[in-house]
């Protein structure tokens, strides 16, 4: 028979004003096995597990429920005090009566019922437990990051810095990320090419950084320590080992209609093409679906005019497998497509543009070599209207229901830089609110407004309605002075919501990371674990968590990074004891428990046997512990019941069952 | 919500929830203030597809008015496939369970992610909301285990 010992926690009054702790303390002595049952105030506190550690050693307790707040939050916090007391850590159970009872009842007698229903179902858990050992697992000392952008590099300079191998797999030809593609960051005005390429040249040069350009993370398998990754490295149909860089075959070649991505189709770049100027590594990719030698067979003229021999028409796939401790996922965003919005006329006027493409306009190296022009007509604007939050903060199922975040500080940016360099341009931004939470982020906007004289009106555009003259027709609502608007603009940009890349959730998968309702990957507790994915081993840099602007994805790229290298310091990892464990005696070798397996833990075994004296050899499922991740799914394939799951047994759960349908 | 007309009936509402989803899911609930009837009690799984129909039964003959199982959305299972097994197992047990005279009502699948503290309050709110309109479950209770 066991000797359970029950702590109630008053949690402050977060569980002590709705449920009254004394009530269940009474009522959980009643129940079979318990031999201690007491409250306190903070249970997790110091007096608090000093409180379990006396009952412990003095009452020779062999299992503890706590009513307390989630076994997410503290279950490891109390497992540890049992372990110091000389209890086993698996010998715990959490009644959750803070979340899932007193947090969510007004009622104090309704919460009261229900804290004593949950003490009794962990108490009859608890009843069941049975002592369980951790094992030990290796770290591949190796860190994987997917992505190449600010986030990515980063992360790998980081945990490369702390003297770990790292490898980046980048999907696009080269490394640098929407950074890449700014043109100036606020709320400093620095040039953003000019911060951000020395970070990639240093992570191109860092000898253990190694870099997978125009590659895919295509397959990962293993866990936490012990990860097993296929890359596809795609086909670049150019040896980079002999290319030079010399960027001949991308003068000459002949089919130049295919829009520039980089450039958000603005204009047109050659099938043979490097993304960017300063595109690390500096080697041309062919994109097949536009080269006239993939397409026909006849042209040729890039292998032609390489003096280095480069081009390699017949380069295949390759898949490269590589095993990893630790994955770092910085996919980053995009911006949203507009479809839905039609009423702004992005798909019907040219000179109606997102803020990114107006981006690269801007930008020296951009489409228009950094002339602020229209894209029709090549005509410098007159007057340019900003409409802040397009799809963001959106109420209905159009758009994204989140703050996008760095909108009100690009805008703000882009509307000084243009007063600052066209004094003549008339800048009017329409808005829901401005929001400018941040280190000098509202001192900068509200020098746009006070020394540039940008026009802020609060409200909304209804519809942008391209006039037969090449004009936009805006016609908006300015809230404060409660007035329709009717204005021309020559130029029209929209501050698109962001949203994550869509190939996260792919990557998601793969990982088996969680990911929420738009996509943004999951954290492990979202105020106290930022940083890491609820799935052990894999963590988070930048945009994919949730939106963010650059200083905070290097902050916490550094943050994924720390956490990545002190995962890769240890040198084992003590894996969860609750895994599947079969009875020799009731296996009857069907292999239903091996084909539903996602882990591949389950082999089958001849071995001797004792069943009732009678010694014969038979054939039966063996568990692979460190493969085990513990499931379940087997225990319910099972046919003949002989496999069960550790520490949520058939019987531990038929008990909570039975306590709560008492 | 439903608590004033509850005075003749509280059902015995059991929600079984994965680990990593849902389990987190009614926590965010939780520290939301989210509220939903105290009927409904939550057995944390490690995954969906722990759930053996047994539980269920079991759960039924000891005088469950209704049993739902939550766990991660089509896709985002922790463990890749649980969330499928459970989704299988239960569109043939709930099938049963209607043939016995448990009405489908009483039994419930639903995918609440981490993030999804209101679809887990609501969820549970319709549910207990159905479980009244059902009234109490007469079939499959083992009156030996009545006290």
């Amino acid at each position: 028979m066991q000797r359970i010992g029950v702590f109630v926690c008053h949690c402050g009054s977060n569980i002590a004003a709705t449920v009254d702790v004394k009530k269940v303390v009474e009522m959980a002595a009643l129940e079979p096995g318990v031999v201690h049952a007491e409250d306190y105030q903070y249970m997790c506190s110091e007096a608090g597990q000093a409180k379990i550690d006396a009952a412990i050693k003095e009452k020779n307790l062999t299992g503890i429920v706590v009513c307390s707040c989630s076994p997410r939050m503290h279950e490891t916090t109390f497992r540890n005090a049992a372990k110091r007391a000389g209890l086993n850590p698996y010998m715990v159970e959490i009644a959750n009566i803070r979340e899932h009872c007193s947090w969510i009842h007004k009622n104090m007698e309704e919460a009261t019922k229900k804290a004593v229903i949950l003490a009794r179902a962990a108490i009859a858990k608890v009843s069941l437990n049975t002592p369980l050992q951790q094992g030990e697992s290796r770290v591949t000392k190796r860190a994987l990051v997917i992505g190449g952008g600010i986030a990515g590099i980063q992360t790998a300079l980081d945990i490369a810095e702390a003297g770990y191998e790292v490898d980046i797999v980048e999907k696009t030809p080269s490394i640098g990320g929407r950074m890449s593609q700014l043109d100036k960051t606020f709320p400093t005005l620095d040039c953003s090419a000019c911060i951000l390429t020395p970070k990639m040249v240093e992570a191109s040069a860092h000898e253990k950084i190694n870099i997978y350009t125009y590659s895919e993370v295509e397959k990962v398998s293993g866990f936490v320590g012990d990860f097993t990754v296929d890359i596809r490295k795609k086909a670049r149909s150019v040896n980079m080992d002999k290319c030079t860089g010399c960027g001949v075959c991308q003068e000459k070649c002949p089919s130049k209609k295919t829009p520039n991505e980089f450039n958000r189709g603005l204009n047109t770049r050659s099938a043979i093409y490097t993304p960017f100027a300063q595109a690390i590594p500096n080697v041309p990719v062919i994109d097949r679906e536009h080269c006239t030698k993939f397409k026909t067979g006849k042209c040729g003229v890039c292998a032609k005019v390489c003096q280095a021999g480069a081009i390699e028409y017949d380069q295949q796939d390759e898949i490269v497998t590589e095993k990893y401790g630790a994955i770092v996922v910085a996919t980053g965003f995009d911006v949203i497509k507009l479809d839905q919005y039609d009423e702004y006329a992005y798909s019907q006027s040219p000179d109606v543009i997102t803020s990114l493409e107006l981006e690269r306009i801007m930008n020296a190296a951009g489409p228009t070599k950094g002339h602020l022009e229209r894209i029709s007509d090549h005509k410098a604007p007159k007057n340019m209207v900003f409409i802040q939050c397009v799809g963001s903060r959106c109420a209905d199922k159009r758009g994204k229901s989140y703050c996008s975040k760095i909108c009100c500080m690009y805008t703000a940016k882009h509307a000084m830089l243009i007063r600052d360099k066209y004094p003549d341009v008339n800048v009017t931004v329409f808005y829901i609110d401005v929001r400018t939470p941040g280190k000098n982020f509202d001192e900068f906007y509200r020098r746009a407004v006070e020394e540039y004289g940008v026009n802020y009106i609060k409200g909304q555009v209804g519809k942008v309605a391209p006039q037969p003259n090449g004009q936009l027709l805006v016609q908006g609502v300015d809230l404060i002075d409660n007035k329709q608007i009717l204005m021309e603009a020559d130029m029209v940009v929209l501050a698109a919501a962001i949203e994550p890349n869509k190939d996260v959730r792919k990557i998601a998968t793969m990982l088996t990371a969680s990911i929420d309702t738009n996509n943004f990957l999951t954290e492990a507790h979202p105020k106290l674990r930022p940083v890491e994915s609820p799935t052990a081993g894999v963590f988070l840099s930048g945009v994919c968590q949730g939106p963010k602007d650059i200083p905070e994805t290097v902050a916490q790229a550094g943050a994924a990074a720390v956490k990545a290298i002190g995962l890769l310091a240890k040198d084992k990892l003590l894996t969860n004891p609750c895994t599947a464990k079969s009875d020799e005696l009731l296996c009857n070798g069907c292999s239903t428990c091996a084909n539903v397996c996602p882990y591949g833990a389950i082999s089958y075994i001849d071995k001797e046997v004792n069943d009732h004296g009678i010694r014969e050899t038979r054939h039966f499922a063996q568990v692979n512990s460190a493969l085990c991740q513990g499931c379940g799914a087997c225990t319910v394939a099972c046919p003949s019941g002989a496999m069960d799951l550790q520490g949520f047994s058939n019987r531990q759960i038929i008990a909570e069952v039975d306590a709560i349908c008492r | 919500m439903s608590i004033e007309k509850t005075n003749e009936f509280r059902p015995k509402i059991v929600a079984f929830c994965c680990n990593w989803c849902s389990y987190a899911g009614a926590d965010l609930a939780g520290s939301s203030r989210l509220g939903y009837p105290a009927d409904v009690k939550i057995i944390r799984v490690p995954c969906s597809c722990r759930v053996n129909p047994m539980f269920i039964l079991r759960a039924f003959e000891k005088g469950a008015d209704g049993v739902i199982l939550c766990g991660c959305h089509p896709g985002d299972c922790h463990y890749t496939t649980g969330n499928y097994y459970a989704r299988r197992r239960m569109t043939l047990l709930f099938s049963m369970l209607d043939y016995l005279g448990v009405e489908n009502g009483r039994t419930r699948v639903e995918w609440v992610s981490a993030a999804e503290g209101v679809k887990f309050s609501t969820t549970m709110n319709e549910f207990v909301e159905k479980i009244h309109s059902l009234g109490k479950n007469v079939r499959l209770e083992d009156l030996r285990c009545r006290n």
